[in-house]
């Protein structure tokens, strides 16, 4: 089959549309199936064409840690959930407002989650007895009236999809497996997405396979087809683009922002970028997206274990290079000790840290926020370090690079908090001009800096500078400036060894007063909402920001004088954060960890800062945010 | 002779020996391994500048701040990943790991093994005591069955690892043994060990004289060498003993094994061949001694070329910088779809 043949014929385009096209402001959609039904990828490639459309959209995909967990079980459901809108948005949406369920299970394991009155769509041929009872379902939900409360479309996508497929030749096992396309095709139709890109798209993902191409561009017009004829669909519906500021996007995950990010960084402070990284859940597709970009000189190192990774990073940034790891929780407890020793040699190092529901390997395809004390804490002695969290996808890019500003100015190991909703969750993202990206000033040592008591020049290693407090970065392959540095306590200023005890005192203050400086040489927190005069104020951290913003509005909507602001920087805080939060009578702090950050606000400002709670793997909802903000401010808690 | 070569300063020992005063217990081996490195190193034909000493944790670990070179003293067993990270990232340098055999057999057991097996451009050398010295006399991963220590009152339990097998074993492309009561041997080795490409451990029998007082001396020592030391040579039999008396056979049904030359006449012997791509015959000779208390081979076990891991890292690197021109951060931004919003 040719290009423009499989291009051709039943898929048609909004404007030669018979039927009336409902718009929409917004829609939630989940589409759900087996872990093998390709749902990541066909709620993926529906992002794409809605981002392409000029939608504001934001992404939660929800999957299993097995790989392939027993076909049409609970356990195997694959989940990937978009929120389309014409408007500004931050959250993946709370309630879904269309579900589309390959299977008995994903229809079981997902119903519980959508709106009331919601429309589902079913693949009808795979409600059998036999996925029925497997799924656990003792009565056909489709005939108990269970689900009266929604629109409910059955449609028999494994017959369609073979019916469409076969005639290619594709063997009838093969053709089931096009099934995900009819599904893609037929939402496409339903909120009139473009066609064409997804199209070339499919080509482009499969095109060593001629065959495959085919089949699944046959079952996507099948499913396309099908709404535009089957009388079940009264009209399609349209979600207008939103009027987002001008200029050129890009669909991203937070992952994939922070990789580029990395990548800006090596390029803005002039070092070649250096990975060490031990595969885990959900960090791997950094260590993915970098390993594509040797052109940009990044070295990607795959270790032999999360202690490696850290280690290779350090030996790198000890040669001038911009030494980087990347992880999640069950890492991070590894890399403790190198990041002690990182602290002691005062070199500059970016440690990333994806969290997962833990602890130990706990939850580890679903997110969470509750390495945070880990992250300001988890060394033995006193080693502090700063600590930065991306509030949105599209924010890890710049995070990356203010990760990589401080730990190159300051010489000092940077943990960087994303979680495995930012990382794997996508939204729009305005592409920065890369001329406007400030560059990152880096200068290493090049001649001694002292004279030593027989006038001889040497070279002290810890003679810092008056400012930042910072120590000179003298790379191995100078001249003259040879030294050793190590984890044993060091002499300030001369580096040498030393057990004095006065010395250690003081070396541990003036590592944890260089830290501290770094509070100067950051943004202040900004406030939103009623600034001025608000019952509350909400403090956030991380991933939580969509749907603390939406929660804002919603409650602000309804009258109530609300505030909030938003930390990306968690050590050192901001200098005006005590003040902002001391400014308001109630201060409320939502976290997927059972209250890190307000432990933290207690300890420092002495404030009465209050926890909602959300340790399910799952983000906060902007409705259950709206409630517990209600709630607080009704003085019920 | 290249240019740049001609204009590498003539130095003598002082100048790679650093101002720290040398902190091992008085009589330790360590000593006599420090001189041969402090010794050899203006024969090598290097900057002190390009040389970094990376250790782990031990008494061999406090090496790097006796070395008037760069260096970094970090933590236990890490050294092999840490010193990876470094030769990967700055192939123009000389980057060695002294580490002992808790450090690089107990704890960092992981790392020396995967450095050995990628082979990058780092010297390895692992000072065997058989002893835990710094924490006070534990036995350690290559200490007897039997041993009786603090930590083992009744004796040890562990079977020991041999540090030679091991490094074999993950396929290493230099192999090699020597003992801190010969300089000119350790710094015949460590030369050899230098001018590799590519990973290369060298196995150092040294003297803890405080917790592990004479463990090698049954075959070091000037009165037993002759007879307990076997020393390999490339391209010549294995021989050794008085008057060459002895030799090493590879016997059909038993492996390698020791003869009296007289018995199997001199074509009989094995002639050592340290180039040979397949690691086996090494691996038996490595298992000739079941510990220093029988005859044990020293010197070169196995040098063969293997593609250095750095060097290939960065043919991978020049390569996408050929077919892909110079990294563009405007047009990787731009990689995935973008759209237009007015």
């Amino acid at each position: 089959m040719t290009t423009e043949c499989a291009k051709g014929g039943a898929v048609s385009d909004t404007a030669k549309r018979a039927r009336p096209v409902e718009t929409l402001d917004r829609v939630v959609i989940r589409f759900a199936g087996d872990s093998g039904d390709g749902m990541q990828l066909t709620g993926d490639r529906f992002t794409t064409s809605s981002a392409v459309y000029g939608n504001d959209l934001a992404t939660l995909p929800d999957f299993p840690a097995e790989i392939r967990a027993p076909a049409g079980t609970l356990a195997g459901v694959s989940a990937f959930q978009v929120h389309i809108s014409d408007h500004d948005i931050t959250t993946p949406g709370d309630a879904p407002t269309v579900l589309v369920a390959m299977n008995p299970a994903a229809l079981r394991s997902q119903v519980g989650r959508v709106a009331n009155g919601a429309t589902i769509i079913v693949n009808v041929d795979s409600f059998d007895d036999r996925s029925l009872s497997k799924a656990g379902y003792d009565k056909n939900p489709l005939e108990d009236g269970s689900l009266d409360g929604f629109t409910v479309y059955e449609v028999p996508m494994t017959s369609l999809t073979k019916g469409a497929v076969q005639p290619l030749g594709v063997k009838p096992r093969d053709a089931e497996r096009s099934k995900n396309f009819f599904a893609l095709g037929l939402v496409s139709w339903m909120y009139t997405r473009p066609v064409e890109r997804t199209l070339d798209w499919i080509e482009a993902r499969f095109g060593k396979s001629p065959q495959i191409v085919a089949a699944n561009i046959a079952a996507f017009k099948a499913g396309h087809a099908f709404g535009e004829t089957a009388e079940l669909f009264d009209h399609p519906y349209e979600v207008k683009p939103a009027p987002l500021p001008a200029g050129t996007y890009t669909n991203i995950t937070g992952n994939t922002a922070l990789a580029w990010g990395l990548v800006a960084a090596s390029q803005l402070s002039g070092l070649p970028l250096f990975l060490g990284s031990y595969p885990i859940t959900p960090a791997s597709d950094i260590l993915h997206e970098l390993s594509k970009h040797k052109n940009f000189g990044v070295r990607t190192f795959q270790a032999e274990d999360e202690i490696a990774g850290i280690g290779a990073a350090l030996g790198a940034a000890y040669g001038g290079h911009l030494g980087v790891t990347t992880t999640s929780g069950p890492g991070m407890a590894l890399k403790a000790e190198t990041l002690g020793l990182a602290v002691n040699l005062e070199l500059p190092l970016l440690v990333i840290d994806i969290q997962r529901g833990g602890p130990s390997t706990g939850l580890p395809t679903k997110t969470e926020q509750a390495d945070l004390l880990m992250a300001l804490y988890g060394r033995h002695g006193e080693a502090p370090l700063p600590v930065l969290a991306p509030r949105s996808p599209s924010q890890c890019f710049e995070m990356a690079i203010e990760a990589a500003r401080i730990a190159l100015t300051w010489r000092t190991p940077v943990i960087l908090l994303s979680d495995g909703y930012l990382a794997n969750g996508a939204e729009p993202w305005l592409l920065p001009d890369v001329q406007d990206l400030a560059p990152i000033e880096v200068s290493f040592a090049t001649e001694p800096n002292h004279v030593d008591a027989e006038g001889n020049a040497s070279f002290w290693p810890y003679l810092r500078d008056p400012e930042t407090l910072a120590r000179p970065w003298a790379l191995p392959g100078t001249p003259d400036l040879m030294h050793r540095i190590g984890g044993l306590e060091k002499e300030e200023g001369s580096g040498n060894v030393s057990y004095e005890p006065a010395n250690h005192e003081l070396m541990i203050q003036i590592r944890a007063a260089k830290v501290a400086g770094i509070a100067e040489h950051i943004p202040d927190v900004v406030v939103t909402g009623d600034v001025d005069r608000a019952d509350l104020l909400v403090v956030g951290w991380g991933s939580t920001w969509g749907a603390i913003d939406g929660a804002l509005g919603r409650v602000r909507q309804l009258g109530h004088k609300v505030a909030a602001t938003h930390l990306t920087h968690l050590h050192p805080f901001p200098t005006n954060l005590g003040e902002v939060l001391k400014r308001y009578p109630k201060v409320l702090v939502p976290e997927m960890n059972l209250g890190q950050l307000a432990h933290q606000l207690r300890a420092e400002f002495l404030v009465d800062a209050k926890t909602v709670s959300k340790v399910r793997g799952l983000p906060f909802t902007a409705s259950e945010l709206e409630q517990a903000i209600l709630d607080h401010l009704g003085g019920l808690l | 002779m290249s240019e740049a070569e001609t204009l590498i300063p003539v130095t003598t020992r002082k100048d790679w020996t650093s101002d720290q005063e040398v902190r091992w217990c008085p009589g330790c081996g360590d000593y006599s391994i420090l001189s041969a490195v402090q010794l050899l190193m203006p024969d090598l034909g290097i900057r002190r500048e390009d040389v970094v000493f990376v250790s782990g944790i031990g008494c061999a670990a406090r090496f790097p701040y006796y070395m008037n070179t760069y260096g970094m003293h970090t933590i236990h067993g890490r050294a092999p990943a840490i010193a990876t990270g470094l030769a990967l990232a700055r192939p123009d340098l000389h980057v060695w790991v002294v580490s002992g055999d808790g450090d690089a057999l107990s704890i960092g057991g992981n790392h020396l093994i995967h450095a050995l097996r990628r082979n990058v451009n780092i010297t390895i050398l692992l000072f065997n005591n058989q002893i835990y010295g710094l924490t006070k006399g534990q036995y350690s991963p290559t200490s007897e069955v039997g041993k009786v220590t603090k930590s083992t009152p009744f004796g040890s339990l562990d079977h020991p690892f041999n540090p030679v097998s091991v490094a074999l074993g993950a396929e290493a492309s230099f192999v090699a043994r020597t003992h801190d009561m010969d300089r000119k041997h350790m710094m015949e080795v460590f030369g050899r060990a230098f001018e590799h490409r590519g990973s290369a451990l060298v196995e150092i029998y040294q003297n803890c004289n405080v917790f592990n007082d004479g463990a090698f001396s049954g075959i070091t020592s000037k009165e037993q060498r002759e007879e307990m030391l076997i020393p390999l040579r490339h391209g010549e039999p294995i021989r050794f003993g008085k008057d060459d008396a002895k030799g090493v056979i590879l016997d059909p049904q038993r492996g390698a094994v020791i003869v009296d030359v007289a018995d199997v006449g001199e074509e009989a012997l094995l002639v050592h061949d340290e180039s040979r791509g397949n690691a086996a015959v090494a691996f038996m000779l490595s298992r000739l001694a079941r510990g220093p208390l029988e005859p044990t081979p020293i010197g070169v076990f196995r040098a063969v070329h293997r593609q250095e891991y750095g060097e290939a890292v960065n043919q991978q690197i020049a390569d996408a910088h050929h077919s892909r021109g110079p990294g563009d951060l405007e047009a990787l931004l731009r990689s995935g779809a973008t759209w237009d919003v007015e």
